[in-house]
């Protein structure tokens, strides 16, 4: 505790709040509502009734009206409560509304009928999470198509691409030819080069290739990365080459010496490159929106933008499906945050 | 239940799994030995290069030659060799108009709607950008308790997908959001703000600085930590106020990592799409209609598709981005030269 005290009361050189003080703990402060607060609201909203979703001046949390069932009568009424012309206060439920006049009756004592101005009645309320809101996309909608879409570019995408990479990482840096130079510029030129310039003609090859509405036309573009290879070449010149002239002498051919000594040893980079692949190609927009027309064949980010276009009106299924949508990234989030800001700063890579 | 065969060790699930990869890497060894023998080390070295190279040929360096093909071609087919030869005549249509400080004047007023709207798209990203990241860095670079945590969260929202971040800021601006429950509280009626051309072009600049804002940020703080804390020691020795510290010595050094933040961010901000596409669809009219998605909408929409103009707009974007980047490339050079301090 005093160690919170003292972390709170800290001020620059001790005598009294200077205002570099005052300004960090308004930054802080104001961040943690401003970064965290749109996805914080995101994820309460996703639990919220179509009709809570409506309503304005939202809640923060959850609520419904509460429903009670009676003796009678087919579905559950929607509970109110009432101030009767007498003054007394009691918990009634709806049967029907004519204009302003609302038709009740006691959940109790079912039989009598008792007619109440609206402007006389409030709804019961109770907290309550939506989890169909979660639960209908996977039956109603192509949700777990598109999961599984996603999936399956994300992982098939990030091996290939560390396998192609590693490989040619390897070449770059562990021997000497001809053209070795001119590779290597031709790779880093391509930094340059962003999806959207080549957007029209990538799209003929894909096609003409047969690779239209097609998974591999997503993933195979995407895995040749400049800034793998850049980053694993740069690691792999760290490690000595006399690892590798041992490994010939003991008859090791060149492609064991690539998967059973550069390649473990590398790990560290893989690592790297793997997060980052998972996360971009999870995260991928343009290329699979041009790619992907058929619905069955849209990955997840595809989909939801879509099905927010189309479906306006049903914000509470997108909202929950964006919240499925951003579990594996805030998982890499909680579980590799200390690495990625440390790391990321260093490499200068996005 | 086996019994433990003495002398073997279990094996780690990760061990397991890789005991196909080690079988099916060891598979490989014996065609590749073949190679090696009749090819020598050099082959092994272009074996090893080639599927990389294949696959970035096809899907990067191919496609960005038939680029200049295709934006000297005209019609809607797809296949170049389809499509009839205009020579330059998708570039002239680019910059056919009769007044060029209005872009309805012109034959592709959308087009110029789109380079006006990125332009200050690009200002606003650049400044704003620059200023929240250096004074967020300055901050994550004081004496914190849980810095690390700090410091994660200005960076969270880098990770989220563009369509994720399109999707929370439109929920939280439209007519039931968070915006105008916030605003309520102070008296004011609920508003839709993405339905007002300037409020929505806006909403672009700022979902953006939110969300990128944290990786420049890091960028910045690893500058910042790298200046050395008895320069500081130093200055106040001489009594020297912290305003002018902060002038004479965390600005200048910092320079080289400015530098790179603000080309990173023009480039980023000129290729703008994903996220502005979620959030307003270029809407209201075309108040956030950028770049990119004028290339995409001239490129795929059905309607509209002609895709040699898009090629044509995406080659001039290209010039842009050729330009920014061997901008960025000469700064770090020389920033590399006095100091060298990336």
């Amino acid at each position: 505790m005093s160690r919170v005290a003292q972390f709170l009361f800290r001020r620059r050189g001790g005598k009294g709040w200077h205002w570099t003080d005052i300004v960090t703990w308004v930054w802080l402060v104001g961040g943690l509502f401003i970064m965290f607060g749109p996805a914080v609201w995101l994820v309460g909203s996703s639990f919220k009734s179509p009709a809570a979703l409506a309503e304005f001046p939202p809640t923060i949390l959850p609520y419904v009206t509460q429903k009670v069932t009676v003796e009678g009568f087919d579905k559950p009424l929607d509970l109110y409560e009432v101030t009767l012309p007498d003054g007394v206060k009691a918990k009634l439920a709806e049967v029907r509304r004519i204009g302003v006049v609302s038709q009740m009756i006691d959940p109790g004592n079912p039989g009598e009928v008792i007619k109440v101005n609206i402007s006389q009645r409030s709804p019961v309320r109770e907290m309550s999470f939506a989890s169909e809101n979660y639960t209908e996309p996977f039956t109603h909608f192509d949700f777990v198509r598109y999961l599984w879409n996603s999936v399956f570019v994300t992982v098939v995408a990030t091996l290939i691409t560390l396998v192609v990479n590693s490989m040619a990482a390897f070449a770059l840096s562990k021997y000497e030819f001809r053209g070795r130079t001119v590779a290597m510029l031709v790779i880093l030129a391509t930094l340059m080069v962003p999806l959207s310039v080549i957007m029209v003609p990538l799209y003929s090859i894909v096609s003409a290739l047969g690779l239209f509405n097609n998974l591999w036309g997503v993933i195979l573009p995407t895995v040749a990365t400049p800034t793998g290879v850049f980053i694993l070449r740069q690691y792999m010149l760290t490690i000595p080459d006399e690892l590798v002239d041992a490994a010939r002498m003991d008859k090791a051919s060149e492609w064991q010496i690539y998967w059973r000594i550069i390649l473990p040893l590398t790990a560290p980079a893989l690592a790297v490159l793997a997060i980052f692949s998972v996360v971009w190609r999870w995260n991928d927009f343009l290329w699979p929106l041009i790619v992907l027309s058929r619905k069955e064949l849209y990955t997840l980010q595809v989909g939801l933008s879509i099905y927010s276009g189309e479906l306006n009106v049903q914000w509470h299924f997108i909202l929950a499906m964006t919240v499925v949508t951003m579990i594996p990234v805030v998982l890499v989030f909680i579980f590799l945050q200390r690495f990625i800001t440390t790391g990321i700063a260093g490499t200068g890579l996005k | 239940m086996m019994a433990d065969i003495p002398g073997k060790t279990n094996l780690s699930i990760g061990e397991i799994i890789m005991l196909p990869v080690r079988f099916a890497m060891g598979l490989i060894d014996f065609p590749l030995r073949w190679l090696q023998r009749t090819t020598g080390i050099g082959g092994m070295a272009t074996f090893f290069l080639l599927p990389n190279m294949l696959i970035f040929g096809i899907f990067v360096l191919l496609p960005f030659f038939i680029n200049f093909a295709y934006s000297m071609t005209g019609g809607t087919a797809l296949f170049l060799p389809d499509r009839n030869f205009v020579g330059m005549g998708q570039y002239s249509r680019l910059v056919d108009c009769s007044n060029y400080l209005d872009p309805n004047s012109c034959a592709e007023d959308t087009f110029w709607t789109a380079v006006g709207n990125t332009g200050w798209f690009v200002v606003l990203q650049v400044t704003l950008m620059i200023g929240f990241s250096l004074v967020t860095a300055l901050i994550l670079n004081r004496d914190l308790m849980a810095r690390s945590f700090w410091r994660a969260m200005f960076f969270f929202p880098v990770l989220l997908s563009p369509v994720v971040v399109g999707l929370i800021w439109k929920w939280i601006l439209q007519r039931q959001g968070l915006l105008n429950f916030g605003l309520y509280g102070f008296g004011f009626e609920p508003y839709a703000w993405l339905n007002d051309r300037n409020w929505s072009f806006a909403a672009t600049v700022g979902v953006s600085i939110w969300a990128h804002m944290g990786f420049y940020t890091l960028i910045l703080l690893a500058g910042l930590q790298a200046i050395p804390k008895d320069l500081y020691e130093a200055a106040e020795m001489d009594g020297t106020r912290p305003t002018r510290a902060f002038l004479r010595i965390t600005l200048p050094l910092l320079a080289p990592n400015l530098l790179v933040v603000i080309v990173l961010v023009l480039i980023r901000a000129v290729q703008i799409f994903d996220e502005v596409y979620v959030l307003t669809g270029g809407g209201p009219g075309t108040s956030t209609l950028y770049l990119t998605q004028y290339i995409y909408e001239t490129g795929f929409a059905t309607q509209l598709r002609n895709p040699g103009l898009a090629a044509a707009a995406s080659i001039l974007m290209g010039v842009v981005l050729v330009v920014l980047t061997l901008l960025q490339l000469g700064l770090s050079r020389s920033s590399e030269k006095n100091g060298g301090r990336k």
